[in-house]
């Protein structure tokens, strides 16, 4: 039923508190949505699920794991995987070379047989190739599988980060905000990429401050604001939670 | 003339272009100017004396030398290998997030450790090449080629080939690629990037081992400091052709061997050494990325 459990998460950067005592649970194939002002310790809480960061207390299950000290490339093998906000694609490959790096873990095969390149192999080589197009299909990049992937419009660069998690055979795709930049009709875009992620089975997670999109898409919102979560719960409860309104909006004052 | 300095260049050349792989895929991925590499080349000249004396001795040598010959190639390759291996486990690894000078300065100090161990283990004095080549040769466009230098060239080629071969066409070196470009990133598509940096250090120091069988063999004396010059000559190597990148340092090996074999013949054979260092000062005035390297973007 639960895919994900955060248990007490908390980080501290020398003094200060990024993430405090954060507990939340996310159903399978859910989407939720992590909002909050800058600065609220949404990223940090991103790179904790990722085992970029290594947390300072709690733990994170995920499927039975705590995953809480697991290095990066370990939950990544397990099946989480995520976006930037700041697009980090490999640059000086190719979009389908992008896509297959990710598709690679997944696939094991010796040192020997990939140097001798025998027909297991290329088998092999085959079936993650296509495996890799049926992604770029999927994002819309099937027609610039051999553009190099920093000469791809910005748009499609944040398509393509989408395209190489997906890539990975993450259960979880966390990511962050996906429509950072975006005009309203690319927004609208990467509703339906959304949509289409989770009818594949998969869990989302996003960050994102397009309200729009987080009330269309959501169906669980976690509110943090200075690192503690104020609020959770249905997007109608949430829009309406006094605490949240004045996260955002700052306290109300009588005149 | 010319022809046969342009010969001489190249075996010269491919020599430095294979041991200036080794520090530039280090760089690469790390951003480390591994200064203990040319100690491994030095190792593998060393090495190859000593497997090539015991097949000798036992031998070998006599009923097959090209059996003697690649044995002691693979076992020098192996050690070299390992030697590799190890030094980034012990000098590199745990000083990963320390600031970029001490691994710098690991680096000078793995060097002097592995020179004086050679000094200490097989003494100062010149060791000599159990097995003389000699002059045997043919004739190429009325230009001498020994067979030793046809081979060097050839193997030496063979080796960049291959070598772009698996960096563009397999997993691995595609894991490679990915984790030059942004460590961070690769670890969160599953690459297991100590991994990617063990094979790195395992594939320069393999190459590097190849560099010392192929001098120790044509010179015929080697020395425990020859890792030196030869480091500091492939380091030249590097930066000249873009440091970090592949192909940059098959180029700048290649043009460093004939600037100093053409030099060595038309100016002053006295001033050999000199001419790398010649270099690296222009190119570091005119153009420090390199001849293909580009101008790197400050990292956020």
């Amino acid at each position: 039923m639960y895919i994900l459990e955060v248990r007490e998460l908390t980080k501290h950067f020398g003094g200060i508190r990024a993430v405090e005592d954060v507990s939340f649970k996310v159903k399978d194939g859910g989407i939720v949505s992590i909002i909050g002002p800058n600065g609220a310790g949404k990223t940090t809480l991103f790179n904790c699920l990722t085992g970029i960061t290594k947390p300072t207390k709690g733990s994170i299950y995920f499927m039975e794991n705590d995953i809480s000290k697991f290095p990066a490339h370990k939950v990544s093998e397990l099946g989480i995987a995520r976006t930037f906000q700041n697009i980090r694609l490999f640059s000086e490959m190719t979009v389908m070379e992008n896509v297959m790096v990710s598709q690679h873990t997944r696939m094991r095969y010796g040192f020997l047989s990939s140097v001798l390149q025998g027909s297991n192999f290329r088998k092999k080589e085959q079936i993650i190739k296509e495996k890799a197009f049926e992604y770029l299909e999927l994002v819309g990049l099937e027609d610039y599988a051999d553009t190099m992937a920093n000469n791809l419009p910005y748009g499609s660069q944040r398509r393509l980060e989408i395209a190489r998690a997906l890539a990975t055979e993450a259960k979880i795709i966390l990511l962050d905000e996906p429509t950072a930049g975006m005009n309203p009709i690319e927004t609208s875009e990467v509703m339906s990429l959304i949509k289409k992620i989770q009818e594949l089975g998969k869990t989302l997670i996003l960050i994102e401050h397009d309200m729009r999109l987080v009330m269309g898409v959501s169906d669980w919102i976690i509110v943090l604001d200075h690192g503690v979560k104020i609020a959770e719960g249905l997007p109608e409860k949430v829009k309406n939670d006094p605490l949240v309104i004045e996260a955002y909006m700052g306290r109300e004052t009588t005149h | 003339m010319l022809l046969q300095q342009l010969i001489n260049g190249l075996t010269l050349g491919g020599v430095y272009a294979i041991i200036a792989i080794g520090y530039t895929m280090v760089y690469g991925i790390l951003e480390l100017i591994n200064f203990a590499h040319g100690e491994i080349y030095m190792l593998g000249a060393y090495l190859a004396i000593i497997f090539l004396g015991l097949f000798t001795a036992m031998g070998l040598t006599a009923t097959s030398l090209p059996l003697a010959l690649i044995l002691t190639a693979i076992l020098t390759i192996i050690f070299c290998s390992a030697y590799g291996f190890t030094m980034e486990k012990v000098a590199y690894k745990p000083l990963r997030n320390a600031p970029r000078l001490s691994p710098l300065i690991s680096a000078i100090g793995v060097s002097i450790f592995l020179q004086n161990y050679v000094m200490l283990t097989q003494g100062a004095t010149d060791k000599v090449f159990p097995q003389r080549f000699g002059e045997a040769g043919f004739q190429f466009m009325n230009v001498n080629v020994t067979y030793l230098q046809a081979m060097i060239i050839l193997v030496s080629g063979l080796l960049m080939f291959f070598l772009h071969l698996f960096i563009h066409k397999t997993r691995m070196g595609k894991a490679m690629r990915a984790t030059a470009q942004d460590k961070t990133m690769a670890a969160l598509v599953g690459i297991n990037v100590d991994s990617i940096i063990s094979v790195t250090f395992i594939i320069g120091a393999g190459l590097a081992a190849v560099a010392g069988i192929m001098v120790a063999s044509y010179y015929g004396l080697v020395n425990y400091f020859i890792g030196y010059i030869a480091g500091i000559k492939a380091f030249t190597a590097a930066v000249l052709g873009g440091i970090g990148n592949i192909p940059g340092a098959m180029l700048g090996g290649i043009i460093l061997g004939l600037v100093e074999s053409t030099g060595a013949a038309y100016i002053s054979s006295e001033y050999k050494d000199a001419y790398a260092f010649i270099i690296l000062i222009v190119i570091l005035l005119i153009k420090p990325s390199g001849i293909l390297g580009k101008t790197t973007e400050e990292k956020v």
